[in-house]
């Protein structure tokens, strides 16, 4: 069938079975928003910053595992993208980036909203394209979404110069595609697991470190009945929290720099680690020359640049982390016998765990004058659906809202864990909301983050996406401001935010709903009325000012060197 | 340590700079590289002389075949291979020394490719300690100018890269 380019990348967006988009118009996106006037298959959002636009398709990606598209025009429209293509590259979510571009033979004359938006991205995306030519445009969106889905997923950006988009061509898109320098490893190596499997029942110590990879594969099934089955104690990262219900009894919740004490010390006195999907940062190993040090590492991960990359690895195991869980129970359920005595030998190591888990449990003293913020992040957690979706910004509120929420499902968490993003939050409830219309989504921000991407609540309200956004108000920058506390003698430079901003006005300046408390008391009444009205609401609790993010491992000290109280 | 490792790579637009932004931003050295199509129609192979520990080799192995656009990296860090390089050398040459150039030239077996009454323009192979060792014996005669082309490296024995 003939088409323009445009029609035609339309086409290609239904073949993926695309039915949602985020993306903002403009001169070299004209042609492709011409075709989707006509379009009744794709719901097009049209987000009020092209920044805002590519976390919501981020979020709509991590909620549902599908690949999220958004469009951007050329120029400043597509360098507006960078932060949200960062942010996705660092958690490995799956995207696919169409941006504008001049004409071809004007690209590299320096044209009105020309900007090298490949180069610019190359370091923050998993591969990118230039489509030269209109009969090549179909390969092209093919590769680009199978590389974005395929083996550790990732944004993939596709430049789109306006000339392709208004040439003529026949459009047949290819069934299959074949890319000889790109075949991930997906399948684990038997060998591997049958070796995994005997360190694992030689080990008197193990602990299983899970990072986003087993979110990603969809690996929270196999993954729960592995460490079941043996009875192995269970951390996750922050990008892991969610694929082991934190409500298990193996579960450590988070460990790092502001994980649960039970958690950093399980790793400091295993004997095996089995990490799975995790890519060992620095937020997580604390101090690398005293990581761990009577354990040895298994690493399973699909991307084998992760494995040695940070620490020593005794067996790497490169496949899909949920292909290689399942051959791990297959192999284990071989050895019925011995599996009985292990987990039996497992019992003065789940003590030592119980006793620390008794000694330090994740906690906060009440007040009842002032709102402290993890009792907010408790209420929320009672008071909202069991397959709500949470989405966070970072800093303070994140880190309370990973350890008080209790996340017992995949796909639930929507934070920036490798780039840290202020303004992820907001955009990425949104993305989220667009996949879920009828899901309780709650975007969890601070008032740092939250005026980020603050004019996505147009957004919102335009769309009728109901998402409950609750703001954490301290009037501080309050995880840089917990730093300055600790580390550089209450000098408090430019972390106040001085002028407070009436965020209840703000909401109905928008047409939306905004409820305030300022008092403990307030707090469930607050939550229930924002949870029972049926458009967009702003919660905003004025918290304890200086209430600290605990425990903490100061940057560069060691894991078992946890500050408890400060 | 010093490695040569070579990159068979799919001749798309860009994948130079792929490589080049995955060594800059990754922090890991380049010595020299160089670049130019294979026999195979729509490949190219680079030549890339690095340094690091065996970690490191390690992650520039891995990195580099995470490139959608790499089919296939050689480690040649294990002497596996014969490398050459090319260079054309200025050198200045008056008097006496025009007999001094002469006589290392023929000692290094490169060849004379352009004279003038004050220069000599020469030009040499081998492997990159020979291009290093003519350098040092010309260098107190007045260099003017040295283009070195990079290491190339091909595997010993009768196999292709690709068997």
């Amino acid at each position: 069938m003939k088409m323009n380019g445009a029609r035609m990348m339309l086409e290609c967006l239904k073949k993926e079975g695309i039915d949602t988009i985020f993306g903002y118009p403009g001169g070299t996106v004209i042609n492709l928003y011409d075709a989707l006037f006509d379009c009744k298959e794709i719901h097009h959002i049209l987000p009020r910053h092209e920044q805002a636009g590519t976390h919501a398709a981020d979020g709509y990606a991590r909620a549902t595992g599908k690949v999220g598209v958004v469009i951007a025009t050329s120029g400043p429209g597509a360098t507006n993208t960078v932060t949200g293509i960062a942010t996705a590259y660092m958690d490995s979510i799956p995207m696919v980036i169409i941006t504008g571009q001049v004409p071809t033979p004007l690209i590299g004359n320096d044209a009105f909203q020309e900007v090298d938006i490949i180069g610019i991205t190359r370091p923050c995306t998993k591969h990118s394209f230039l489509i030269r030519d209109v009969k090549d445009i179909a390969v092209t969106m093919k590769k680009a979404f199978y590389i974005a889905r395929s083996g550790r997923p990732g944004p993939v950006l596709v430049d789109f110069p306006k000339d392709v988009q208004m040439a003529q061509g026949e459009f047949h898109y290819p069934e299959t595609v074949e890319i000889r320098a790109y075949k991930p490893n997906l399948s684990g190596h038997p060998r591997q697991v049958e070796k995994a499997v005997a360190m694992i029942l030689d080990s008197r110590r193990p602990v299983m470190y899970v990072g986003g990879g087993a979110v990603l594969s969809d690996a929270a099934e196999p993954l729960t009945t592995l460490a079941r089955k043996l009875s192995l104690p269970v951390t996750t990262t922050l990008m892991g929290l969610g694929s082991f219900p934190e409500s298990d009894e193996l579960s450590l919740g988070m460990l790092g720099m502001h994980g649960a004490y039970c958690a950093n010390m399980a790793m400091s006195h295993s004997d095996l680690i089995i990490a799975v999907g995790a890519r060992f940062d620095d937020r997580v190993t604390g101090k690398l020359s005293t990581f761990a040090p009577h354990a040895k590492i298994i690493h399973i991960d699909v991307d084998p640049t992760s494995i040695k990359k940070n620490v020593r690895v005794d067996l790497p195991i490169v496949g899909d982390v949920k292909d290689v869980l399942l051959k791990m129970i297959k192999q284990a359920d071989k050895h019925k016998e011995k599996l009985t005595e292990f987990v039996a030998a497992l019992t003065p190591w789940l003590a030592d765990i119980s006793a620390w888990k008794d000694k330090h449990p994740i906690g906060y003293k009440q007040s009842s004058t002032v709102i402290k913020p993890q009792f907010v992040i408790q209420k929320l957690r009672e008071l909202s659906d069991e397959d709500a979706i949470i989405s966070t910004d970072v800093g303070q509120h994140q880190m309370w809202t990973a350890q008080f929420f209790q996340f017992n499902k995949p796909r639930t968490l929507l934070t920036s864990g490798g780039l840290g993003t202020m303004g992820y939050g907001l955009p990425a409830a949104m993305g989220a909301q667009a996949a879920f219309p009828k899901r309780q989504i709650i975007s969890i921000c601070g008032d740092g983050g939250v005026q980020m991407n603050i004019q996505e609540m147009a957004t919102l309200v335009q769309n009728r996406l109901p998402v409950k956004i609750v703001i954490l108000n301290n009037n501080f920058l309050g995880m840089v401001r917990q730093w300055q506390e600790l580390f550089f003698d209450k000098r408090y430079s430019s972390t106040c935010m001085e002028l407070p901003i009436n965020y209840i006005k703000l909401a109905d300046a928008y047409g939306a709903k905004g409820f305030l408390a300022t008092k403990p008391g307030d707090v469930e009444s607050v939550i229930k009325q924002g949870f029972s009205e049926k458009g967009p609401v702003i919660m905003e609790f004025m918290i304890a000012r200086e209430e600290k993010v605990l425990p903490m491992v100061p940057a560069g000290a060691s894991l078992n060197e946890m500050v408890l109280n400060a | 340590m010093q490695h040569t490792i070579s990159v068979i790579v799919e001749n798309d637009f860009g994948v130079l700079s792929r490589v080049a932004t995955l060594f800059s931003g990754r922090g890991f050295n380049i010595d020299s590289l160089s670049v130019a199509p294979t026999n195979e129609e729509g490949l190219s192979r680079m030549t890339i002389v690095t340094r690091g520990d065996d970690q490191i080799l390690e992650q520039i192995n891995k990195q580099l075949n995470k490139l959608i656009d790499v089919l296939k990296v050689l480690d040649f860090s294990d002497g596996s291979a014969i490398e050459r390089e090319l260079a054309l050398i200025k050198v200045a040459a008056e008097d006496d020394a025009r007999a001094e150039v002469l006589r290392v030239v023929d000692i290094f077996r490169a060849k004379i490719i352009d004279v003038t009454p004050k220069s000599y323009t020469i030009e040499a192979t081998g492997n990159p300690l020979k291009i290093d060792g003519i350098l040092e014996l010309l260098r107190p005669l007045g260099l003017k100018e040295v283009v070195r082309t990079g290491a190339v490296a091909i595997g010993r024995g009768a196999k292709g890269w690709n068997g």
